[in-house]
């Protein structure tokens, strides 16, 4: 059944992914100085490798299926019950994908401005992290993942951001380490507490969702300290100032990776250690996260819409997005959580490319100051005919990707929670308030002196776009194949939903008064 | 043959792809001839699906067409699907007939401008997402049509967007149609949660078989009003339209007259069932949003002076008729004025570039005037369209118009008498228009130097300053451009013939057409007026509707051409009612404050309680570090004090010893 019997050595894949981006950080930091050109050519060779693989786990991957896949389990630290536990579902997949075609994406795109060497090498570990936290199934394995993300994202915003750097890479570091610290506290109780149901010490996550039983006001405790790491890293209103800096801060590839997967790090929590894990807690708890959702849809798009830089613009676009993904994962609907998991690879991708989009600006014209730039629209046709097309996918146009997700979150929060979903919906509005005006300032008018002579789109750059545009375009119009591999998971999960509380999913359906198929209904009722 | 109704979208699609990848090879005139002919070939689709469907019996006259499953979600399934039904067909027919003649006439509009084949690229689209919003067979695909069809308005509002008003009316018309858009949507989520499918066929039948609460059915259809008045320009959300007219004028004739926005009329329409199903008070919310939008409209298009912006308030106007139809239960009637007036407005919007073609791009009628001596083609063409348009028998305005009267009055009598004034004061201002561009004295004689030339005031003649500095004459368009004038002329002439009454002798074989042909789309909506006092008098309606058209002529002429009557054209008017002043000031100001109170919230406040806790555990660990200094002595002067401190608590408070 599972792919890791179809041979007699399965080729354990998901470790691989985790491995060939260490190795190749590994190797490239080990490259003497002497050979500058071969530290771009290691890294894209692993992160390509990496690409082709997370592809590749993708074809292979069993659609109907709803459990984890590729599974890969060995024991690892016994007496304290670690394993090195991996495995991918239908909430999983598509992230682990983004992450592997993202950073050879980001690699390519744009070059740091000194020391490629380490630049390369955080950038594969930190590949490495963010692929394993996708993967762990095992809360230990997990935590040191999601930690070691922070070292590299660190160094890559200290090292080779712009003019805030070392504030910006601080503030981030420590504002996620605290949320982190209630996470391990937390951890650590649950898997204490979670010992003494299941009768033996364990980190598996599977083993503990499957076998502990919290008593309600417990699991609730539990819940919340992961549940403030992930707020954190989502970010969730209030806790969202880190972001605009880091991201602004970050060089283009950081703020593609911060933006594309690394806050997806915070929704998936939520989806896998939060509702799998704590389904009573976070069905309770709901209407708290609802809120702050759309605090965070409205509140972040207008923030959005008053920002004097480019890149903080879209950083605070980011907050608003992340706010659908919140509201979808907490109305617990089959519609809105599908909807959560495939915008989040929807934003990875718009808001990845807006991301190099604002990075390929600055350096051109070394500024991204909306007020500094005009009119770039009559120098560059096709550079803002590119931007235009990802714009109006992060807007949510119908036929863009950005629009299958934002559109199945609403549909399926409506049902369950009606209000705060007409609220959300006015994000809608006002994400066409903040992109048009920033295209207007930035692409229409007549260009100034200084950006008459913007550039055009490099055939490099045309190329790194064409797999962004591609997905904008075919996630827009073809989300089937997506979906179909998301539902069942979420579907297992709102089930699981629906055992630990008295929550009943509504499934609207009418009872038509169909004249011509009326004899044809009792015939199949009875042969069902 | 409708099982190939996918073809009507799928050649403007293809015209559109084709230009976007050779569009700067095939240049100017090639790739306009080619958009032309793909929108003539889905004309030519539409036509044989129409053939197709006519020959079937009425209950069989619906065909769904299933590409494939778009968002499949549980038991969210929406597929992309096209219904091909008499709506959607003759929808198809007159979007396709008329955006062909725009596209033909735009050949030469554009001839030598820098983005030729970009403006071809945009309209195509256009073409491909209105046909996917009427072909549409649930609320999502017709939906993708809509967003589509607002994108491309956006894209050419915005085509000349290094002219700062033109990149802001494109946006203008973006986000207040998102306004509506947000109505749209919230419909489609109660839709779903009502009957669990977003397809017209279900909704529809759960309103006919009233499975669908009225409640339901009531907010459903007032938020697709919210949605319409976006898309259809009408209180309070018109205010993009007028703007609009930055665009190249092909595309105010296309886009902003005679398609896109008749979309909320045709959605209404569409939804005619749940309508129906809804309480009373929505039908006639939705009468009165029309009918004050026509008052209101014409009292502004009675003092512009941009030849334009007298169409763009014209059409908010018409088709705040239409919404009078539909709120009145009048869906053919409101259908045929959409035909109709698709027609006419194409020709007028065609005619006023033609002008502005002919008068180097000038637009303000002050200076104009005698124009039918130089451009007799698309003068005569244009008398066409304004005796359409003022619904003078038996151009093709009257009869629709007309139409909507009669079943208003057996619905609403105030509204009559609004619909009736609005007719006045349509024929006013078209007459006013077309004296002053076409009839009287030249005033454009000072255009060659109209760069020096004065402002010319409000309300006074403008000055004469003879031709002193240069040779300037206006003159006719070639005929790639007049021929599509002199087709949608005919259009006008005769449009009425697709739905006559049953007066003035026509054979009853040959009246009722239209209704006819939508009978099983509008069968559960429309009202029956059978018995009615204004049924049985149709003849006294049709004489006060000529008399009313006469009685606008008439006072225009006495005012514009004799002068016997000073002009009233008071600045509430000319000014739109200062309320599109009101929302920009809005806007601008307490809302721009507002916004940025909260970005000044999300600096201070929030991320300052963040650095604000970075700061204060710096200072705490600033203090506490002082205490250690380093010295052993202080430590051990300070054990020494703790250890008396806890001798003397155990002795005196324990009393231990």
């Amino acid at each position: 059944m599972l792919a890791t019997e179809t041979g007699p050595i399965a080729f354990p894949i998901l470790s691989a992914l985790i491995f060939i981006p260490i190795i190749g950080a590994v190797i490239v930091a080990l490259l003497p100085k002497s050979r500058p050109e071969y530290p771009k050519l290691v890294a894209l060779m692993a992160s390509v490798a990496t690409a082709a693989m997370s592809i590749w786990l993708m074809a292979s991957f069993e659609t109907s299926e709803a459990g984890f896949q590729f599974v890969s389990k060995h024991t690892w630290i016994e007496a304290w019950g670690i394993s090195w536990h991996l495995g991918v579902d239908g909430i999983s997949l598509f992230l682990v994908v983004l992450t592997g075609i993202l950073f050879p994406l980001a690699i390519l795109a744009v070059d740091p401005h000194h020391d490629e060497k380490p630049y390369l090498a955080w950038l594969l570990m930190l590949q490495a992290g963010v692929m394993g936290s996708f993967l762990s199934l095992d809360l230990f394995v997990f935590f040191v993942f999601f930690e070691i993300v922070l070292v590299p994202m660190y160094f890559l915003i200290a090292g080779w951001g712009y003019e805030k750097r070392v504030y910006a890479a601080t503030k981030f570091f420590l504002y996620t380490m605290f949320g982190s610290a209630f996470m391990l506290v937390g951890l650590i109780a649950t898997v204490a507490i979670a010992s003494r149901d299941i009768g033996y010490t364990t980190f598996d996550l599977v083993v503990i969702a499957e076998q502990a039983n919290f008593a309600a006001s417990t699991g609730r405790w539990l819940f919340f300290a992961f549940a403030i790491a992930f707020a954190v890293k989502v970010p969730i209103f209030p806790l969202h100032t880190w972001l605009p800096d880091a991201h602004t801060q970050a060089p283009t590839a950081g703020s593609v990776v911060l933006a594309g997967v690394m806050l997806k790090l915070g929704t998936y929590g939520l989806l896998r250690f939060g509702v799998y894990l704590f389904p009573e807690a976070s069905y309770w708890s709901r209407n708290l996260w609802l809120t702050l959702a759309v605090i965070g849809i409205i509140y972040g798009a207008i923030a959005a819409t008053m920002q004097t830089d480019l890149k903080r613009l879209v950083a605070y676009s980011s907050v608003a997005h992340l706010g659908f993904i919140v509201l979808g994962i907490f109305a617990f609907t089959t519609q809105s959580m599908s909807g959560s998991t495939i915008q989040m690879v929807n934003h990875g991708v718009s808001t990845g490319a807006l991301f190099l989009f604002v990075g390929w600006i600055y350096e051109r014209r070394k500024t991204r100051q909306i007020s500094d730039l005009r009119g770039l629209q009559k120098v560059a046709p096709i550079f803002a005919a590119a931007f235009m097309l990802v714009m109006l996918s992060s807007v949510g146009v119908p036929g863009l990707n950005g629009f299958v997700g934002e559109f199945l979150i609403l549909t399926g929060s409506f049902l369950t929670a009606r209000w705060w979903t007409v609220v959300a919906a006015l994000g809608v509005i006002l994400a066409a308030v903040y992109l048009l005006w920033a295209y207007q300032r930035v692409f229409h008018g007549e260009p100034d002196e200084d950006n008459k002579k913007f550039p055009e789109l490099k055939i490099k750059e045309g190329l790194v776009l064409l797999p962004f545009l591609g997905l904008i375009v075919f996630m827009g119009i073809y989300p089937k194949p997506v979906l179909d591999r998301v539902q069942p998971s979420i579907d297992a999960l709102i089930g699981r939903v629906e055992d630990h509380t008295d929550y009943v999913q509504p499934k609207p359906t009418i009872e038509l008064v169909d004249h011509s198929q009326e004899p044809a209904n009792p015939e199949e009722e009875g042969d069902g | 043959m409708a099982d190939l109704v996918w073809l009507i979208p799928a050649f403007p699609l293809a015209g559109f792809l084709t230009i976007l990848l050779f569009g700067r090879r095939l240049g100017d005139p090639k790739a306009g001839y080619l958009a032309t002919a793909a929108v003539f070939a889905s004309f030519a689709v539409a036509a044989a699906v129409y053939f197709d469907l006519l020959s079937r019996p009425e209950e069989d006259r619906q065909t769904v067409v299933t590409l494939f499953s778009w968002v499949p979600v549980g038991t969210l399934q929406v597929d992309l699907a096209f219904l091909a039904d008499p709506l959607s067909i003759l929808m198809c027919l007159f979007i396709t007939f008329i955006a062909g003649w725009i596209h033909m006439f735009a050949v030469g509009y554009m001839h030598g401008d820098a983005k030729y084949s970009k403006f071809f690229l945009y309209m195509n689209l256009f073409v491909f997402a209105m046909t996917i919003l009427v072909l549409g067979e649930n609320l999502l695909v017709t939906f993708l049509g809509w967003e589509g069809v607002g994108t491309c308005s956006y894209l050419l509002i915005a085509f000349w967007h290094t002219r700062e008003s033109a990149a802001t009316a494109g946006k203008k018309a973006f986000v207040t149609n998102r306004v509506g858009d947000w109505g749209v949507m919230l419909a489609m989520f109660l839709a779903f949660s009502a009957v669990g499918s977003l397809s017209y066929t279900v909704l529809n039948e759960g309103a006919e078989t009233g499975t669908l609460a009225a409640s339901t059915a009531s907010a459903i259809a007032i938020l697709l009003l919210i949605g319409a008045a976006g898309k259809s320009a009408q209180l309070p959300l018109y205010l993009w339209l007028p703007d609009a007219m930055e665009g190249p004028t092909p595309v105010s004739a296309l886009i902003h007259a005679a398609t896109m926005v008749t979309g909320g009329v045709f959605l209404l329409t569409r939804i005619n069932p749940v309508i129906q199903a809804s309480y009373d008070w929505v039908p006639t919310t939705i009468a009165w949003v029309g009918g004050l939008t026509a008052l209101f409209a014409a009292t502004i298009a009675l003092a512009q002076n941009d030849i334009k912006k007298v169409l763009a308030y014209s059409t908010v106007s018409q088709i705040g008729y239409m919404m009078l139809a539909v709120g009145s239960g009048a869906y053919v009637a409101g259908i045929f004025h959409m035909v109709t007036h698709a027609g006419f407005k194409a020709l007028l919007f065609l005619g006023a570039g033609s002008v502005i073609h002919g008068m180097h791009e000038e637009q303000d009628m002050r200076r104009m005037g005698a124009l039918r001596k130089f451009m007799p083609i698309t003068a005569a063409t244009f008398i066409v369209g304004w005796l359409a348009i003022a619904g003078v028998p038996p151009f093709s305005g009257f009869w629709s118009k007309d139409e909507i009267l009669l079943y208003t009055l057996a619905d609403n009598t105030p509204l009559y008498i609004v619909g009736i004034i609005t007719a006045v004061l349509t024929a006013f201002y078209m007459t006013r228009q077309i004296i002053m561009v076409f009839f009287g004295e030249a005033r454009w004689t000072s255009l060659a130097n109209a760069e020096e030339a004065p402002e010319v005031a409000e309300g006074e003649p403008p000055v004469e300053t003879h031709n002193a500095h240069g040779e300037f004459k206006p003159h006719e368009s070639p005929p790639i451009m007049w021929i599509p004038l002199v087709a949608l002329a005919g259009v006008a002439m005769l449009g009425g013939i697709v739905n006559m009454p049953k007066l003035f002798g026509i054979p009853s074989g040959a009246a009722y057409k239209l209704e006819e042909w939508l009978h099983p789309v509008v069968e559960f909506g429309e009202a029956d007026i059978s018995g009615s006092w204004a049924d049985n008098n149709k003849y006294i309606l049709v004489a006060i509707a000529v008399a009313c058209a006469l009685i606008g002529i008439a006072l225009a002429w006495l005012v514009y051409e004799r002068r016997r009557i000073k002009p009233w054209e008071p600045s509430l008017f000319a000014n739109a009612w200062y309320y599109d002043f009101a929302v920009t000031w809005f806007m601008g100001n307490p809302g721009r404050e507002g916004f940025q109170a909260v970005a000044d919230f999300d600096a201070t406040i929030v991320d300052g309680a963040v650095t604000g806790t970075g700061v204060a555990v710096k200072a705490t660990a600033g203090e506490v570090r002082k205490g250690q200094t380093g010295y052993v002595r202080q430590y051990a002067a300070l054990i020494g004090v703790g250890v008396v401190l806890l001798l003397g608590w155990f002795v005196v408070i324990r009393g231990i010893l």
